[in-house]
C-alpha cells in the first residue's frame, strides 16, 4: 500500500476502482472487512473504515446479516467524482510543471492533441 | 471504557526515573503499536501493567482495577517478553501445557497449529532450541491464549523475516475473527505500520505521540525546492528536520500545509520515518 495516504482511504478508492472497471458490478457482494484485512495485510478496523466510508457516500449498502453490496447506482457516483477530482489531482500539477518548463497553457493544448492523434 | 487507562504514571529506580509523567488510554478490541529506543521506558510500562513491578506514583487501571496483585485483572493478560523464561528443563510442548493451564482462553488446537506453521519442535528441551525458536515458542502462547489484554514485548528476536509474516499474518487473522486488546512493542515500525490501529510513542520516559495510526499517515511531508519557497511554503509549521544545501532546501513538517504547494515539491513521510525525526527532535540536542 502506499505510504503516504491513509489506508482506509486506499481501501475505499480501490473498491471505488472494481466498481469503476465493472469487476464489481451493481448489487453484487464486497469482499468483507476480515477479508480485506487479510488480503492487504492491514488493521481491519482500518478496511471497516473504508468501507463504511463507502457506505456513507452511497456507494456500498449493507444487508443485515450478510454483509456489503454496490448500489445500483454506485458507478455513476464514482465516476461523478473521480471526474471532479480529475483537474485537481491531473490537470493542476500538469499545468504547474508546464509554468515551470516556460509552456503556456496554449501549449499544453497543443501537446494534448498530438499526443492524443498518435494513440 | 478503556482497557488500559493510566495517569501521571512515574517509575523511578535508584537515581533515574524510567516513567515520567505518563498518562494515557488504550481502547479495548484494538491492536496497539508501542514504539520508541532502547531503554525508553515501553518495557518498564509494560511491566507495570501487568502487575511485575510497581510504579513509584501515579494510578494505573487495568480492566478498570489497579493490576498489582490483583489476579481478577492478571488472569486477563497474557504478556510475552523479549527474554523470556521458561523453566529450564522443560521441552516445548511443556511450556505449552503449563501455558495451558495458566491461560483460561487457551485454544489447544490453535496452538498445534501454530507450531505447525513455525515448526517448532515439540520434543525439543527449550534450552537447545535456537533464539528464533524460542521467540516462536512465546509468540505461539500469546496468540493461542486469547487473552482479552496480550503484551507482546519485541517477541521476535531471531525471527526471520518469513517467519515475522506469519506472525502477522496469524494475529491479523485471530485478531480478526476474536477481536482483543493487543499491545505490540516493537523496533521494525515499518514492518506493523499496517497493523497497528493505534500508536503509542514513548522517548525517554514520556509519551511523544499518542494517536490513531492512521491518522498519522500521509499527515507529515517532506518538502524540497528553492530554500525561500520551502520556507514560505513550511511558514507556520512544526519543523521536524531542515536541510540547506546550495540554495535548494529540504524540511520535514510535522503537517501538511494547507496552501498549494508553489514550486516545492511535497513527498509524504512514512510512519518511521516520522517516528525517527520525532524522537530525535525530543532529544536533548
Amino acid at each position: 500500500m502506499d505510504e503516504g495516504r491513509p489506508l482506509f482511504q486506499q481501501i475505499a478508492e480501490q473498491i471505488e476502482s472494481s466498481i469503476l472497471d465493472g469487476t464489481l458490478a451493481a448489487d453484487t457482494q464486497v469482499p468483507s472487512t476480515n477479508e480485506l484485512a487479510a488480503f492487504h495485510r492491514i488493521n481491519p478496523a482500518t478496511a471497516a473504515k473504508g468501507v463504511s466510508q463507502l457506505v456513507t457516500d452511497g456507494i456500498l449498502y449493507k444487508k443485515r446479516g450478510i454483509g456489503m453490496f454496490v448500489a445500483s447506482d454506485a458507478r455513476r457516483r464514482v465516476l461523478d467524482r473521480r471526474r471532479d477530482a480529475f483537474a485537481r489531482d491531473f490537470v493542476e500539477p500538469l499545468l504547474a510543471e508546464a509554468r515551470r518548463l516556460g509552456l503556456s497553457a496554449a501549449d499544453v493544448r497543443d501537446l494534448i492533441e498530438k499526443w492524443g492523434e498518435g494513440r | 471504557m478503556s482497557v488500559v487507562a493510566v495517569e501521571d504514571l512515574t517509575m523511578r529506580y535508584r537515581g533515574h526515573t524510567a516513567l515520567d509523567g505518563v498518562s494515557l488510554a488504550l481502547e479495548p478490541d484494538t491492536i496497539h503499536g508501542m514504539l520508541g529506543r532502547n531503554g525508553a521506558g515501553k518495557t518498564t510500562l509494560m511491566r507495570i501493567l501487568t502487575g511485575q513491578e510497581f510504579e513509584t506514583s501515579g494510578r494505573v487501571e487495568v480492566f478498570g482495577q489497579p493490576p498489582r496483585e490483583n489476579p481478577a485483572v492478571l488472569n486477563r493478560v497474557c504478556f510475552i517478553r523479549e527474554s523470556q523464561k521458561y523453566p529450564t528443563n522443560f521441552k516445548v510442548r511443556e511450556a505449552l501445557a503449563a501455558a495451558a493451564i495458566a491461560c483460561r482462553n487457551w485454544d489447544r488446537a490453535y496452538a498445534d497449529r501454530l507450531v505447525k506453521d513455525f515448526e517448532l519442535p515439540r520434543d525439543r528441551p527449550i534450552k537447545k532450541l535456537s533464539r528464533g525458536q524460542l521467540s516462536a515458542v512465546g509468540i505461539v502462547i500469546g496468540l493461542a491464549a486469547r487473552a482479552p489484554l496480550t503484551l507482546f514485548d519485541e517477541p521476535y528476536l531471531g525471527l526471520d523475516a518469513v517467519a515475522r509474516q506469519i506472525f502477522y499474518d496469524r494475529l491479523l487473522e485471530d485478531f480478526s475473527e476474536r477481536p482483543r486488546t493487543i499491545v505490540l512493542s516493537t523496533h521494525l515500525i515499518d514492518e506493523v505500520a499496517d497493523l497497528v490501529e493505534h500508536v503509542v510513542l514513548i522517548d525517554h520516559g514520556e509519551v511523544l505521540m499518542d494517536q490513531d495510526a492512521d491518522e498519522l499517515r500521509g499527515r507529515a511531508v517532506s518538502v524540497s525546492g528553492p530554500a525561500e519557497a520551502v520556507a514560505a511554503y513550511a511558514d507556520g509549521v512544526p519543523v521536524l528536520h531542515r536541510s540547506e544545501l546550495g540554495g535548494r532546501a529540504r524540511v520535514a513538517l510535522a503537517e501538511r500545509p494547507g496552501r498549494p504547494a508553489e514550486g516545492v515539491s511535497v513527498d509524504s513521510l512514512s510512519l518511521q520515518e516520522l517516528i525517527v525525526l520525532t524522537t530525535n527532535q525530543g532529544d536533548p540536542k
